[in-house]
């Protein structure tokens, strides 16, 4: 199982061990994991709630992950995304992917972040003394899912 | 035909979902018979080029052809990870 999508926590360095024990051909493993911040421009907030598209979330997140291995040799490839509410600090999501070497383990991991970020079906909604707006999407998103289009394949 | 809405458009619409009857051809010709069901509707539409759209699960251009669709999902622009 390479995606989840749930409300619990997740614990990294199981999450590292149980992708990468079964394979001793793995050279290199490059984790990414996104936390909620807690100063925004509106100012403080107190919780972020994650709504998602269910069904969709998963098909997509598993076609990100399909377009990863057709670029590059991974032998393994780990996406969590958490929804629902969240406070500051909080783990929002985690990429790990595997592979011989480190460069494509690498870039293996920005692209799925870059993809993950304009592709998959997430919104979030930010609360704090100053009120409740959704995140607009952040035009600097779009251009970092683009690079992958213009450079090598 | 399923029709889904997420994070603003969901508010403004002021329902997740609803099963409608539609001969809409494509999801624009489908925004402007929404539009039609009450403020809330009209609202959530007002901006066109702030929506993205779905038909069964895949992401679609607003001309895409409806014939056959069971479910279509609008809402805005992604903000995961």
């Amino acid at each position: 199982m390479s995606v989840s999508v749930q409300t619990e926590d997740f614990d990294i360095a199981a999450e590292i061990e149980a992708l990468t024990a079964p394979d001793r051909d793995i050279g290199a493993v490059v984790t990414f994991s996104g936390l909620v911040r807690e100063m925004t421009h509106a100012g403080a907030i107190q919780t972020m709630e994650l709504e998602h598209y269910p069904g969709m979330t998963e098909r997509a997140l598993e076609e990100i992950i399909d377009q990863a291995r057709a670029r590059w040799p991974l032998n393994g490839v780990r996406v969590i995304h958490r929804f629902g509410p969240l406070a500051p600090g909080d783990r929002i999501v985690l990429v790990i992917a595997a592979s011989r070497h480190r460069e494509a383990a690498f870039e293996a991991a920005a692209f799925l972040m870059d993809y993950l970020k304009t592709k998959a079906p997430f919104w979030k909604k930010e609360a704090g003394s100053h009120g409740a707006a959704w995140v607009d999407a952040r035009e600097a998103d779009d251009k970092a899912t683009a690079r992958w289009r213009t450079s090598s394949s | 035909m399923q029709i889904l809405y997420f994070s603003w458009l969901r508010e403004r619409v002021g329902e997740a979902s609803e099963e409608i009857e539609t001969q809409a051809a494509t999801p624009a010709d489908l925004i402007t018979e929404l539009k039609t069901r009450g403020d809330g509707h009209a609202m959530a539409f007002d901006d066109i080029s702030a929506i993205r759209v779905a038909v069964d699960q895949q992401m679609v251009e607003l001309d895409h052809p409806l014939e056959g669709a069971r479910e279509v999902a609008f809402f805005p622009p992604m903000t995961g990870g």
